[in-house]
């Protein structure tokens, strides 16, 4: 039984591989506009995964997961307009500095945020985002207030010029595979499987003499890291930082992208990004009232796709076996954890 | 000296609307466990109706107050529908019972815009409140004053249903304990309609009589609604007291942070909160929800 769960997780994992090969084959390939809508897919992809190892691993809502990916790019932004910092190889240090300032973020924030549960640590992040954005928004002389500030061109380094948008996609790419890669670790580690744990009942976790607080709280802040890091790559990639990425709105689209993809499979949350990111582009050139399409999407996954899109060849095989063997005992599915 | 008697009085004008929001808001939370995310929507979709009630439909022009109450009940009966037909079927899934609640209000966030358009639309002050109270050298907008005595009356109103009547008595049963509640025989989501369509009555109440001081424009649902999570968040859920005297603070805390410090406005209007959470994390009036 173990092995075949062995092998199917490989294929998984296969699978994974495939896609993402194949993405970095066809997209380069494809139009300027498509390469583009890849490169914020992948940047926002970032936030959204972070997002999934506090919604789907740990079983915490945040609501306000757009303010890390706020403060790597106003940062981002503001060294590169005000210091002219970050725009060659430097540009690692940025990398670097966006991941310290999005966990710091995120470490005072989890002080707070961490001692509630359910709704009411979906209340607490959501006033910490907004009390963000406030700061972003009107904060005029550091953040250039409504207008936000314009990255006027992408960092150089040696032969590279990211200007290019070719190589801006690779670079991207590259990050979002090593993020992946991290954040998939992370998640398979015995600390990965506390969480889970603490997901699925605190309180044996706790009595299990896990510091549960304490496991919550690095999960946010490695979150909070990743948002930063996010944020970064958003901020070339859109070559604007302004008060709409800091916006309920924002943080909102990472959480539902995370459950229409399927929360607690990393690669969901991806799947999420890419699929609002695409029919937002496409929808736009067809119909005016393409936004409500975009709502009612939200409002019937969570009434009728709560595990997602990742979720539906479990139901379906869940289904098929239901009909199957209709007089034996329902037998129990396992959590979708991977 | 002036100017910071105006300042208490603007201050206090807008803690009553800041009420009216939060009211019901709390009251929802209290009941049925989860953040209303469409509060400010409705808070919004009233301001809209009354504006258009109020400049004509059909050639109609309607009183101020008409205008009022009509656009609180039909977003009353939207509130209803919104219990009934979506979160009915979510029962004990406050994540996607909030996820709706969002999803929701982007929909009714587009659907002003397409109806409505960009531009701020500015509400009339009611004509014959419309003057000034000279108290010494200063002057008082008349309308300011009537939301004060208007909130005040609203919350004596509200305090009676809960305290005095056998609907707030099942209410009040509801927020302790909703399974006690049902063991004895209260019909608890039959409550949560009740709640929440006048939860959302209030919202677009205080939403249309806010419009003369406020105006209504895209994105006011968005500025709405962090402003009642942190009276929630401030004075308790589920208590009328909390809301009260949540969003006195709140109002104190935002206009003089406008005034003092444009800069950090936003910024320390979330500093009692963190206090709060810090210190007292039910809130101030709160009592710990099982």
């Amino acid at each position: 039984m173990s092995e075949r769960a062995m092998t199917s997780n490989q294929t998984k994992i296969l699978a994974v591989l495939a896609a993402l090969v194949a993405v970095a084959i066809v997209v380069p390939n494809t139009n300027s506009f498509l390469i583009l809508l890849a490169t914020r897919a992948l940047a926002f992809s970032i936030l959204v995964m972070s997002l999934d190892i506090l919604l789907g691993y740990t079983g915490l809502a945040s609501l306000g997961q757009a303010a890390y990916l706020g403060v790597g790019a106003y940062l981002t932004a503001i060294l590169a307009t005000k210091y002219q910092f970050g725009l060659g190889y430097d540009f690692w240090l940025v990398l670097l500095f966006g991941i310290m300032v999005g966990g710091a973020l995120a470490a005072v924030f989890g002080l707070l945020a961490i001692r509630a549960s359910g709704v009411y640590f979906l209340m607490i992040t959501l006033a910490l985002g907004q009390c963000v954005w406030g700061l972003a928004y009107r904060w005029n002389s550091l953040t250039g207030g409504d207008n936000g500030i314009n990255l006027r061109q992408r960092p150089k380094f040696g032969a590279i010029d990211l200007s290019n948008e070719v190589a801006f996609f690779f670079l991207v790419f590259v990050i979002f595979c090593i993020s992946l890669g991290l954040m998939y670790t992370l998640v398979r580690s015995p600390f990965g499987r506390s969480l889970a744990g603490i997901r699925e009942r605190e309180l044996r976790m706790k009595i299990l003499g896990y510091n549960t607080w304490l496991h919550k709280y690095i999960a946010f802040i490695i979150a909070g890291a990743f948002g930063g890091l996010s944020g970064v790559l958003w901020a070339h990639t859109a070559g604007i930082v302004s008060p709409i990425n800091i916006e309920l709105t924002n943080s909102v689209d990472a959480l539902l992208m995370a459950v229409l993809g399927g929360a607690g499979t990393l690669v969901g949350g991806v799947i999420g990004s890419f699929i609002v990111f695409g029919l937002r582009e496409y929808l736009s050139t067809l119909v005016p009232w393409w936004q409500y399409v975009l709502g009612i999407i939200y409002v019937l996954t969570i009434l009728f796709l709560p595990t997602g899109l990742m979720g539906i060849p479990e139901r379906i095989r869940q289904r098929r076996a239901r009909n199957g063997n209709a007089g034996k005992p329902k037998q129990l599915a396992p959590a979708a954890t991977s | 000296m002036n100017f910071w008697l105006v300042l208490t009085v603007n201050s206090v004008t807008f803690g009553g609307l800041l009420f009216l929001l939060s009211a019901g808001f709390s009251l929802i939370f209290g009941l049925m466990r989860i953040p209303n995310l469409t509060h400010g929507s409705l808070f919004m979709l009233g301001a809209y109706f009354g504006a258009t009630l109020l400049t004509g439909v059909f050639g109609v022009k309607l009183n101020f107050w008409v205008a009022a109450i009509l656009a609180a009940l039909g977003v009353a009966m939207i509130g209803a529908l919104i219990e009934r037909l979506l979160l009915r079927r979510l029962p004990g899934d406050a994540l996607a019972q909030v996820l709706v609640t969002l999803g929701l209000s982007f929909i009714a966030a587009d659907l002003c815009l397409m109806v409505w358009g960009g531009d701020p639309i500015n509400v009339e002050t009611p004509p014959w409140l419309g003057g000034f109270m000279r108290l010494g050298s200063v002057a008082f907008p008349n309308y300011r004053l009537a939301i004060i005595v208007i909130a005040v009356v609203f919350a004596i109103g509200l305090w009676m249903l809960l305290e005095r009547t056998r609907l707030g008595a099942m209410i009040r049963a509801g927020v302790d304990d909703p399974d006690m509640a049902r063991v004895v025989g209260i019909r608890v989501s039959q409550l949560f309609t009740i709640v929440f369509a006048l939860g959302a009555a209030l919202a677009a109440f205080a939403g249309i009589i806010g419009g003369p001081i406020l105006s209504v424009y895209p994105g006011i649902d968005q500025d709405m609604l962090p402003l009642a999570l942190v009276v929630v968040i401030l004075g308790g859920t589920g208590s009328l007291l909390g809301s009260f005297v949540g969003s006195i603070i709140v109002g104190f805390i935002y206009n003089f942070g406008q005034a003092l410090l444009p800069e950090l406005a936003y910024f320390v209007l979330f500093l009692p909160m963190l206090l709060v959470l810090i210190f007292r994390p039910q809130g101030l009036f709160g009592r710990q929800l099982p």
